[in-house]
């Protein structure tokens, strides 16, 4: 599969603060592609350069081979957009948004019509095609969001945050139709920071702290080679660190809790039951958000 | 930026039109609240003013008062319509509903974006200028056909207030501290721009600075020369004045709103 998407050495600098840190990755073709990480980590500034609206610093960036400095109007022709602010236009309905959004594409009022119709059904909003936007509820406008980032039909699809701030309903839609896109053949590129979204969705992400890029692979290569299979939790008290110590099983600290990353969890329980008297064991699958934790830390990121 | 970043000339393509046609949607759907302003206005002004303070002045260098300021209305109604199209309506556009942002997301670049609420702020002052002509006319204080001419020229002097409202809009911290230029700018030039007494009993330097930088004193001198069917060549003048100003101010409000945009 081509690559749709190639950053090589990308940086953006604002005076003296580095937003994004000279990072490298390819998008192919088709696939689901998610950046993680943090607030602040580099996630909407990257994305916004891929969108051709924030100039890179330097290092290289194209899209469809076409270089994001020279060939602004050719790709966001081809690309569509879901930004992290909900940015409908509050003076038109739901389908003269979308009515208005097709002219800036070109696209003639009579073909918009046709595909408006579909995508409206698409995105399950059908019955509101007259509705303003201020009678939507949020998960509402995040699909005409997405209704709107699809009326040029576009090639590559870009999510900033798709679903913050909507209940578990309107997420599952979102992630449905996200699915459905991406067994059409979209390329589709997001960012998030609910793992749930980012293991459901994405054929491979990356994760990002403080404008570089950690590590890069398929969600469950990354949770296999940093967090093993299980993780075994115990309360964090001086007699278990020490019998720990004693049976020479690495730990991490995690708060009031002490984490052992292992293929073996049942042995690790039992050796922690019978050998260092802890109050509570727990025994769980290790996900993505143990390895996102472990790779950007548990400080708050503000 | 270097000067010279600032007096580039941008790059537009057609799609400049398609802001002018979103503008335009939303003024349709809003017609009738967007009709009455410039419909009472002349006729407030005219009655209080021209009928009213108009008994007291009868005439100013022979013409009735009513017919004096009747143009100036006019250059007041293209000033005001394109300068807070460009400066409240579309900071509201730009800051709080994200207009602009949700734009150039698409083929659009956002010199076609400014451009384009540049020349809908001038339409505007042609929009203005046509609904108030006709209640002039009823008056009876401009004269015919020649007013016509105001049309045309509505276009030219809402494209230089539509340009240097937009570089207000680039420049303002707030929604707020847009009043600063309304009170600082926009005030004194209604008062003091030939509006509502000649210039000349100003003191001296009053005038110079009436001339040289206030631009509604130009948009009155050209407005009155029309609808008094006294057109001399110091027209020419004027006209130019808006023309040079108006160009310098396009191209600087496009390169200031790329300046807070383009991050």
């Amino acid at each position: 599969m081509a690559d749709i998407i190639v950053a090589e050495d990308l940086e953006k600098r604002y005076g003296d603060f580095v937003a994004v840190n000279r990072v490298s990755f390819a998008v192919r073709e088709g696939e689901v592609f998610g950046f993680l990480g943090p607030n602040g980590a580099g996630k909407t500034t990257t994305m916004k350069m891929i969108q051709c609206v924030s100039p890179k610093t330097s290092g290289r960036l194209e899209v469809f081979g076409m270089d994001v400095d020279r060939h602004q109007p050719e790709i966001k022709g081809l690309i569509g957009v879901v930004p992290q602010e909900t940015n409908l236009d509050p003076d038109f309905s739901v389908e003269e948004n979308l009515l208005v959004y097709a002219r800036y594409f070109d696209i003639p009022a009579e073909t918009a019509r046709e595909s408006i119709e579909s995508l409206l059904s698409f995105v399950q909003l059908t019955e509101r095609k007259n509705t303003s936007i201020e009678k939507l509820s949020g998960g509402m406008k995040r699909r005409l969001i997405l209704a709107r980032a699809l009326i040029n039909n576009p090639r590559l699809l870009i999510l900033d945050e798709p679903t913050v701030g909507l209940d578990p309903q309107a997420r599952h839609l979102i992630w449905d139709r996200l699915r459905a896109l991406r067994s059409r053949g979209n390329t589709i590129v997001l960012t998030t920071h609910y793992m749930e979204e980012a293991a459901q969705l994405c054929d491979r992400i990356v994760i990002m702290d403080l404008g570089k890029i950690l590590e890069i692979g398929r969600p469950q290569d990354l949770v296999q080679k940093h967090a093993g299979l299980d993780i075994v939790e115990a309360d964090y008290k001086p007699e278990v660190i020490a019998c720990l110590g004693r049976l020479q099983t690495k730990y991490e600290v995690a708060g009031d809790r002490v984490q052992v990353f292992t293929d073996r969890a049942r042995e690790v329980a039992a050796a922690l039951i019978q050998e260092c008297s802890p109050i509570e064991v727990v025994s769980r699958p290790s996900g993505l958000e143990d390895v996102f934790l472990k790779l950007t830390g548990r400080r708050l990121k503000e | 930026m270097s000067l010279a970043a600032y007096l580039r000339p941008p790059d537009l393509t057609r799609r400049t039109l398609r802001v002018w046609q979103r503008n335009w949607k939303v003024f349709v759907r809003t017609f009738k609240v967007n009709f009455l302003p410039p419909l009472l206005e002349p006729i407030l002004y005219l009655l209080s003013l021209g009928y009213g303070l108009g008994l007291f002045v009868s005439n100013i260098n022979g013409v009735p008062y009513p017919q004096y300021i009747a143009p100036a209305l006019l250059a007041i109604s293209i000033m005001n319509a394109s300068f807070f199209e460009t400066t409240y309506s579309s900071y509201v556009r730009m800051y709080f509903q994200k207009t602009f942002d949700a734009i150039i997301a698409t083929p659009l670049s956002i010199e076609e974006v400014i451009t384009g609420e540049i020349l809908w702020g001038a339409t505007r002052s042609l929009i203005n200028a046509s609904i108030m002509l006709p209640v002039l006319v009823l008056f009876r204080v401009v004269d015919l056909p020649i007013s016509l001419l105001i049309l045309p020229f509505a276009l030219l002097a809402g494209f230089l207030f539509a340009s240097l409202g937009m570089c207000f809009t680039a420049l303002t911290p707030s929604i707020e501290t847009l009043n600063l230029p309304a009170f600082l700018f926009i005030t004194p030039m209604f008062l003091f721009s030939g509006t509502f007494f000649p210039l000349s009993i100003l003191p001296g330097p009053l005038q110079v600075i009436a001339y040289a930088i206030l631009p509604l004193t130009h948009a009155v001198l050209v407005c009155r020369m029309i609808t008094l069917s006294q057109i001399t060549p110091q027209i020419l003048i004027s006209l130019a004045w808006i023309a040079a100003v108006g160009a310098v101010a396009f191209v600087l409000a496009v390169n200031l709103m790329k300046k807070r945009l383009i991050v």
